[in-house]
């Protein structure tokens, strides 16, 4: 056994055991950072793969973004989990029945085929040798695949809006600053020189208006 | 001579998405641990993604795998919102409870 048979077996043991953890745990924290683990090993194993950019992308995007994403809103959110919790034995054989079967249909899929020989002669844009994963990834990512590069990007784009859109709201009881309307009032309109007169003062109703 | 090849790839991203379908199953009440699920599923459908672009030497495998990380992390930003906003009006993230549209 080499030494990349061993990181491979490392890697993907920890990743499926993590995985495991991940639906099992009563803490949602705790799957959250068993999600982190689970990227975290699937990162090693495109490394293992000589997907580079993919591993560090998957690390920085996932774990630095979104796992902390799902760990803002687990903290964020009081929700009774217990109460939640109710009926997983009840799903479990179920669940597990359903589990099995698929896997073994994957499992044979997975053992079952050879790739055919002539599939060699179809490939779209082969891996060179004389540069690095990153670089050759970005030689057909911004040429070929530009298009799907930038609407990527444009869907990101509408999840960010979407997101904002969907969270924002305004309170009413909260007093907030009308920036607009402080720069447009002048002297004339801000302020009133009244004649009191001597021992009498402001009139109830004139008091009302000037007090708004 | 390594003797990992695609099959144990293939088998480690077979394993991850049998996973997070039973997570599905198995977490039917909380919204939080199936998007966790998706994740996972995700996951694994990248993993055959990069599997099949290493061992075939098409570098077209990684792109596909950079667009689906991509909507993937949209989808989870996305789905977070929507349940932040759904459990400030109900006060719960309970799947039962999301009847309103039944009539």
């Amino acid at each position: 056994m080499t030494l990349p048979d061993l990181f491979f077996y490392l890697y993907s043991g920890v990743c499926v055991a993590a995985a495991t953890m991940v639906i099992v745990s009563r803490n949602p924290v705790h799957a959250v950072l068993f999600l982190i683990l689970v990227f975290v090993n699937a990162a090693g194993l495109f490394m293992l793969m000589g997907a580079e950019f993919l591993a560090m992308i998957l690390i920085i995007v996932y774990v630095g973004a979104v796992a902390v994403l799902f760990l803002f809103v687990i903290m964020m959110l009081d929700i009774d989990f217990k109460q939640l919790r109710e009926g997983f034995f009840e799903y479990l054989p179920f669940g597990l029945l359903i589990g099995v079967i698929f896997l073994a249909e994957l499992l044979l899929l997975a053992g079952g085929w050879v790739i055919s020989p002539t599939l060699t002669k179809t490939i779209t844009a082969p891996i060179p040798d004389n540069m690095g994963n990153t670089q050759a990834l970005g030689m057909v990512l911004y040429t070929r695949y530009i298009h799907y590069f930038q609407i990527s990007g444009l869907i990101l784009l509408v999840a960010m809006i979407g997101a904002i859109v969907l969270t924002m709201r305004h309170r009413v009881s909260v007093k907030r600053q009308n920036i607009a309307a402080q720069n447009a009032r002048n002297p004339a309109t801000a302020m009133e020189v009244r004649k009191v007169a001597s021992g009498q003062g402001l009139q109830d109703a004139d008091a009302a208006e000037w007090v708004q | 001579m390594s003797t990992v090849g695609i099959g144990h790839f293939l088998s480690v991203a077979a394993i991850l998405f049998t996973i997070g379908t039973l997570g599905i199953f198995l977490n039917r009440k909380n919204v939080i641990v199936i998007l966790m699920s998706i994740e996972l599923m995700l996951l694994a459908v990248n993993i055959n993604l990069v599997a099949f672009s290493a061992f075939l030497h098409d570098i077209v495998g990684q792109v596909f795998a950079l667009l689906v990380l991509t909507v993937a992390a949209a989808e989870a930003a996305i789905g977070l919102a929507v349940l932040v906003v759904y459990f400030r009006n109900r006060g719960s993230i309970a799947v039962k409870d999301i009847n309103l549209m039944k009539g």
